[in-house]
């Protein structure tokens, strides 16, 4: 019978204390204040503790650098193939092996007719002697060829499709079309191998992707486990500040924002390791380049992938402190 | 009230404060009377029967009204309870702090309670540097900073000597008179004598008596 009246006080515990500060000079303002000051006071505060004590952070925040970076890493190492696998994609060509007795003038006429396809983007004659002359350079059997009488080597005509090879069945049915003429001996394209390429980057794409979501998870644990520690040192201050009428927000906000500090640290590390890296890295890659023709740039992680990696690394960081919170808080007695 | 490893420790209490009434709550060493105290903050859950503040029925009490119940509470524990890691002034400033009072109107609130219990000028020094006494000052300056309209002390004067126990008294009569409720445990029994309130007095968790 009491209990309607009961539902109306408990809603108002809030009025007389902003009734009081009113009347002691405060207003609206001075309570915003008051409640930016909390947040900094907490911010700060929450940095000076993991100073304060520089070994125990050092340990928790080069562990978490340290994950952090392997997953970033394999990130970059992913789109660097990626990358590369784009620059040989760039070359998904036919090369057309025309008949031996097909003369010279009949070739560059079968190119025309090729050319006219309106699916071929380019089309490139190699004559036998460029294709000798390039054979000579290339494998290095110069002086045996020039003791051969005559040139062994057959008309080449290298296609270039409009399509890519992802548009498999246009693709396919371009190189029947090829194979069925008259003059080609054999029509050629490096599909398997591309498409195996292909495949193996899927399978590092997605490796990547849960051994990061793996890596991750492992984040939240530790700088819950970190958290957990802190709660479990700071017990009394956490006791008596909820005796004194604290909230949980108020008790969580100082170790959500030790969460926060964690994480963005540990996130500024990792980029500085995984960066560190690649420039020990990037010489090499580079002279590995060089031999391919100077097509493959290494990536680095880019301004907005740096801004989410620390975005990432900070929400780990707060979201592991309060999977904590919420449930340590609520084993907490008092209530 | 039951703790579940000894069974009632408390049972057929009924009693009623006044608004601006001061009451010594007395009886032997572990007859009930933490506990008793330690229900009214929440500190603990009565098991059977109900509790009112200020008209409403903590039993009922939801987890996430319990803080603005106890703000209404000024508890001085029996044991301090004291940040050693914080100076006298953090100390005294927490509940301030916690209700989102903006930091002119704390620090003039924490030096005006400071004051009051005669440890003005000490607001630098940490707990561990106090005796055991002014330690139990800082306890109740901090009780009484936020201006709650209930005081409740657990051996609020346990450690302080017979002059400096008259005067805490004093205090809490000075609450008193602008209209706050102070419920005070102790067993200083010349102390209770010598001053003319309401005593309830507990025997192995009964109330025997409510003068
Ligand atoms: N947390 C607890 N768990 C189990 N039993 C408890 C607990 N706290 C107190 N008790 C028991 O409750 C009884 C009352 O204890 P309480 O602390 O209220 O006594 P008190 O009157 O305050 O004594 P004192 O004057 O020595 O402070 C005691 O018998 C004690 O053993
Ligand atoms: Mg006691």
């Amino acid at each position: 019978m009491m209990k309607p009246v009961q539902k109306k006080y408990y809603k108002k515990p809030l009025k007389p204390e902003i009734r009081r500060t009113k009347s002691a000079g405060g207003n609206f303002i001075d309570k915003l204040h008051a409640y930016r000051d909390q947040h900094a006071q907490a911010l700060f505060s929450s940095l000076g503790r993991l100073v304060a004590s520089p070994f125990t952070s050092l340990m928790t925040i080069t562990v978490l650098a340290i994950a952090i970076s392997l997953a970033s890493g394999f990130y970059l190492l992913v789109i660097n193939l990626q990358q590369v696998a784009g620059n040989l994609k760039a070359s998904d060509q036919i090369s057309l092996f025309l008949r031996y007795e097909i003369s010279d003038s009949f070739a560059d006429k079968f190119a025309e007719t090729i050319k006219r396809n309106p699916n071929v983007q380019q089309v490139k004659l190699i004559s036998r002697k460029e294709a000798l002359e390039e054979f000579k350079t290339f494998s290095g059997f110069g002086s045996a060829i020039d003791v051969m009488e005559s040139n062994p080597l057959p008309i080449v005509v290298q296609v270039t499709p409009k399509m890519t090879l992802d548009d498999k069945g246009s693709f396919q049915h371009l190189l029947e079309s090829f194979k069925q003429a008259p003059e080609v001996d054999i029509a050629q394209v490096d599909m398997q191998w591309l498409e195996r390429l292909e495949l193996i980057l899927e399978v590092a794409r997605r490796g990547a992707t849960l051994l990061s979501g793996l890596l991750g998870i492992g984040v939240l644990f530790i700088i819950g486990n970190t958290i957990r520690l802190e709660l479990h040192n700071r017990r009394d201050e956490v006791i008596i500040a909820k005796l004194v009428g604290a909230t949980n927000a108020f008790i969580q906000r100082p170790f959500l924002y030790s969460g926060f500090w964690i994480g963005f640290i540990s996130g500024v590390a990792a980029w500085f390791i995984v960066t560190g890296m690649m420039l020990l890295l990037w010489q090499s890659v580079d002279k590995l380049s060089r031999l391919y023709g100077g097509t493959f740039h290494m990536l680095f992680l880019s301004f907005s992938e740096t801004l989410t990696l620390l975005l990432i690394s900070s929400l780990l960081g707060i979201l592991g402190a309060w999977g904590v919170l919420v449930y340590q808080l609520r084993h907490t007695k008092p209530v | 009230m039951r703790y579940p490893e000894v069974g009632d420790v408390l049972r057929n209490i009924s009693f009623h404060l006044q608004h601006g009434e001061i009451a010594f709550l007395t009886g032997h060493s572990g007859a009930g009377k933490s506990t008793l105290l330690k229900l009214i903050t929440i500190m603990e859950r009565c098991s059977r029967g109900h509790i009112f503040l200020d008209g409403q029925d903590l039993t009922y009490a939801k987890e996430r009204h319990i803080p603005y119940l106890r703000r209404k509470v000024g508890f001085i524990f029996q044991d301090y309870k004291l940040l050693q890691d914080r100076t006298v002034f953090d100390n005294v400033a927490l509940p301030l702090v916690i209700a989102g009072f903006g930091h002119l109107e704390v620090s003039r609130r924490v030096r005006a309670a400071l004051d009051k219990v005669g440890l003005a000028g000490k607001e630098k020094k940490y707990p561990v540097a106090l005796s055991g006494g002014e330690q139990q000052r800082v306890g109740i300056a901090r009780a009484v900073v936020n201006k709650p309209p209930l005081i409740i002390a657990d051996e609020p004067t346990g450690n302080l000597d017979p002059e400096l126990s008259a005067e805490i008294m004093g205090l809490f009569e000075k609450f008193q008179q602008v209209g706050v409720t102070v419920l005070i445990a102790s067993h200083d029994i010349s102390l209770i004598s010598q001053l003319n309130h309401r005593v309830l007095k507990l025997d192995h968790g009964q109330l025997v008596s409510s003068k």
